[in-house]
């Protein structure tokens, strides 16, 4: 098993014939994603990257029988194209896109409120089940498969998370990044507790960073859950200071309650496995798992 | 993108929101100017002489004072214009003052005594909605009285689709203990407040205090206003209200290369690809017993253009006594970038300081190898400890 994305998933990307789009998309069809198409409109009828082009997304759901999508839609047009997926049925949207304004996505998370959908990101690098389906621009060969579900704000700290629990012999289950934007679809909270559920996951990574309440919702709601799946955390940004952003728009340290520090402290008194280094985040999986 | 109290009040009056009213003045000449300007369009007796920089607590460094006539403009305008501001928000240099704006007097007396209240609008993260934040506790840092009368603060969250209603903006006004003429006129304030926000594209609406004057209209007398700049790109007449004097030259300079960077006090340089492994990266170097100098992502490319960039601003920092590259190849091949390493330092002749170069990801061993092999006074890691223990041995 495996959470959001598999073998199974027929994958659609929005933003399809432009660069990003092909760039992104040939390297998940070669990584053996189940790419039924894509969508840009106006070209429409059109084969790229030895896939249909649809012109809407609704025409690929009915044509091609899409049920995942990926954005790689500018930021200008994104929020509509990631209504449009919600409006055509699309189960899983991941939005890759980076820099779309806050209130556009104050209107996306209303209006995909009461749809039967689930939004990943934006401003994040995507979902990938090792083996199956790479819906992301993650480099797929660092993901192996194996027991452990990642959960993450950031890329490339997902990457290193992802090789330091390889590194260790075990492998992943699903990661998913879920985007250091203010506003996204899933939270930490949701996304860990897809992978807490999931019956293949043995051990959750979670890492976060400064800014926002996101990492200790996620605690509070493991504490509550009264789960055995261990989880092992960490949060970057110990050394940035407050009123400053870090890259991305989420990470700012606002108050007393959203510094490294404190976040971590709610961490460990949920039960969750803190780590302060982030080079010891492979090494506290593999001791975790050991010891149960 | 942070706005001056003068961009700001300008942007909310478009909307219709009741503003101080002021005029900007660069120098003690224009402020003297400005003040007979002022008082034939309002009738001002006394003015108000606020310097205009990018940092709250003004009146707490002497940046805000009151000036009862013509010469004390000139000379206080003379005195508030250069000097080097420090208030709890800046650094211990302070920032200097470029501009003062020149504005009227509210506090006069009048019928009823005059009253000040506290109004911000911004994103309420755990909803994914706006919100407005509001006090009785005008005038004061809103940070403390959070702290010590929670009680005081209330929030009006906005349903986006329907926007802020009348009812809403009717409840801000009772909690605030208004009635009569002075609730209708702060119900209209609330409403085209939050039009303005909405209208604006911002990210931040603070305005304290919302002044209740004493013949009961209701005012911005500051305001502090940062707009998304995500949303820049459809408000084109905003771009020009940014004020790179207030920004700091190396993070403007990065900036316009395509760099991601954050000036730190510490002293070990950073260039690594992706915001969450920069911060890692700069945790990993206190923990090694040094400080972060710097935040610096390079993003997707780097290539030998971009690490040459990131090395010379980086270097503009005397503090900075060592350089750790982390990067994850993902995409890009690390063997690409230690290429590019090798590059920009032959390009840049003599680097002074040591430098640590971890590369992890596609093609590893091919670019420690390169790297190795340089000649050039880099040293090469591979896991992310072997980096920070280098660090630790080159601060030693």
């Amino acid at each position: 098993m495996s959470v959001l994305v598999n073998k199974d998933s027929k994958i659609i990307v929005q933003g399809f014939t432009g660069s990003e789009g092909t760039f992104h998309a040939s390297q998940m069809i070669e990584y053996g994603t189940n790419v039924v198409g894509g969508v840009t409109p106006g070209k429409g009828g059109q084969t790229h990257l030895d896939k249909p082009v649809f012109n809407t997304v609704l025409e690929a759901v009915e044509k091609a029988g899409a049920d995942t999508s990926i954005i790689f839609v500018p930021p200008a047009f994104a929020a509509d194209a990631i209504m449009e997926a919600a409006d055509a049925g699309i189960k899983v949207i991941i939005t890759i896109t980076e820099g779309i304004p806050v209130a556009d996505m104050i209107k996306v998370a209303e209006y995909i409120k009461h749809k039967p959908c689930r939004l990943i990101g934006p401003n994040c690098p995507g979902v990938i089940t090792p083996e199956e389906a790479k819906v992301g621009i993650m480099p797929g060969f660092v993901f192996k498969k194996g027991k452990v579900g990642i959960v993450s704000k950031s890329g490339t700290l997902t990457y290193e998370a992802a090789d330091q629990v390889v590194k260790q012999g075990l492998g992943i289950t699903t990661a998913i990044g879920i985007g250091g934007d203010p506003i996204i679809g899933t939270t930490t909270k949701q996304a860990v507790e897809l992978l807490i559920n999931d019956p293949e996951t043995e051990a959750v990574v979670m890492i976060g960073e400064i800014g926002g309440q996101l990492e200790a919702d996620a605690a509070t709601w493991y504490k509550n859950s009264g789960s055995k799946k261990p989880i092992i955390g960490f949060i970057a940004g110990e050394t940035a200071p407050a009123g400053r952003t870090m890259g991305h728009a989420g990470a700012i340290v606002g108050g007393s309650d959203d510094t490294a520090q404190a976040k971590k402290k709610i961490m460990r008194n949920s039960g969750i496995h803190v780590v302060d280094s982030p080079a010891e985040i492979g090494k506290k999986v593999a001791e975790v798992l050991a010891s149960l | 993108m942070n706005l001056h109290e003068y961009q700001g009040k300008e942007i909310l009056s478009t909307f219709g929101v009741r503003i101080q009213r002021g005029i900007v003045a660069q120098n003690a000449q224009e402020a003297v100017t400005a003040a007979k300007h002022l008082t034939s369009e309002t009738g001002t007796k006394w003015y108000v002489i606020k310097a205009q920089v990018h940092a709250g607590g003004r009146g707490k460094g002497g940046g805000v004072k009151l000036a009862k006539n013509l010469q004390e403009v000139e000379q206080i305008a003379g005195q508030i214009i250069g000097m080097n501001l420090v208030t709890p928000q800046t650094s211990a240099q302070g920032k200097k003052v470029h501009q003062v704006l020149v504005a009227e007097d509210v506090y006069y007396p009048g019928e009823s005594e005059t009253d000040e209240f506290y109004m911000s609008v911004l994103l309420n993260r755990a909803t994914g909605r706006n919100m407005i934040m509001y006090s009785t506790e005008g005038g004061m840092d809103i940070e403390s009285v959070a702290e010590k009368t929670p009680h005081l603060i209330f929030t009006e969250e906005v349903d986006p689709s329907v926007g802020l209603m009348p009812f809403q903006a009717r409840r801000i006004a009772f909690n605030l203990g208004l009635s009569g003429t002075a609730f209708k006129e702060m119900t209209k304030f609330v409403s085209s407040l939050y039009t303005a926000y909405v209208k604006s594209d911002s990210s931040l609406f603070e305005i304290n205090p919302v002044l209740k004057t004493s013949d009961n209209k209701i005012m911005a007398v500051d305001a502090k206003v940062t707009i998304d700049d995500n949303a820049l790109y459809r408000h084109k007449d905003y771009v020009n209200l940014r004020d790179l004097r207030e920004e700091n030259p190396i993070e403007v300079e990065a900036k316009e290369v395509g760099l991601n960077y954050v000036d730190l006090d510490g002293n070990v340089g950073c260039m690594v690809n992706g915001a969450g492994l920069a911060m890692a990266t700069m945790d990993l170097i206190k923990q090694a017993g040094g400080e972060p100098a710097n935040f610096l992502d390079v993003g997707g490319t780097a290539d030998a253009a971009r690490v040459e960039a990131a090395f010379k601003i980086i270097l503009k920092d005397p503090a900075v006594k060592a350089i750790l590259i982390n990067i994850f190849g993902g995409i890009v091949r690390c063997d690409r970038v230690a290429q590019g390493v090798i590059d920009a330092y032959k390009n840049m002749g003599t680097i002074n300081v040591p430098i640590i170069v971890r590369l992890q990801g596609t093609n590893a061993d091919l670019a420690k190898e390169l790297i190795d092999k340089s000649g050039l006074d880099v040293q090469s890691a591979v896991e992310f400890q072997e980096a920070a223990d280098k660090v630790q041995a080159v601060l030693a």
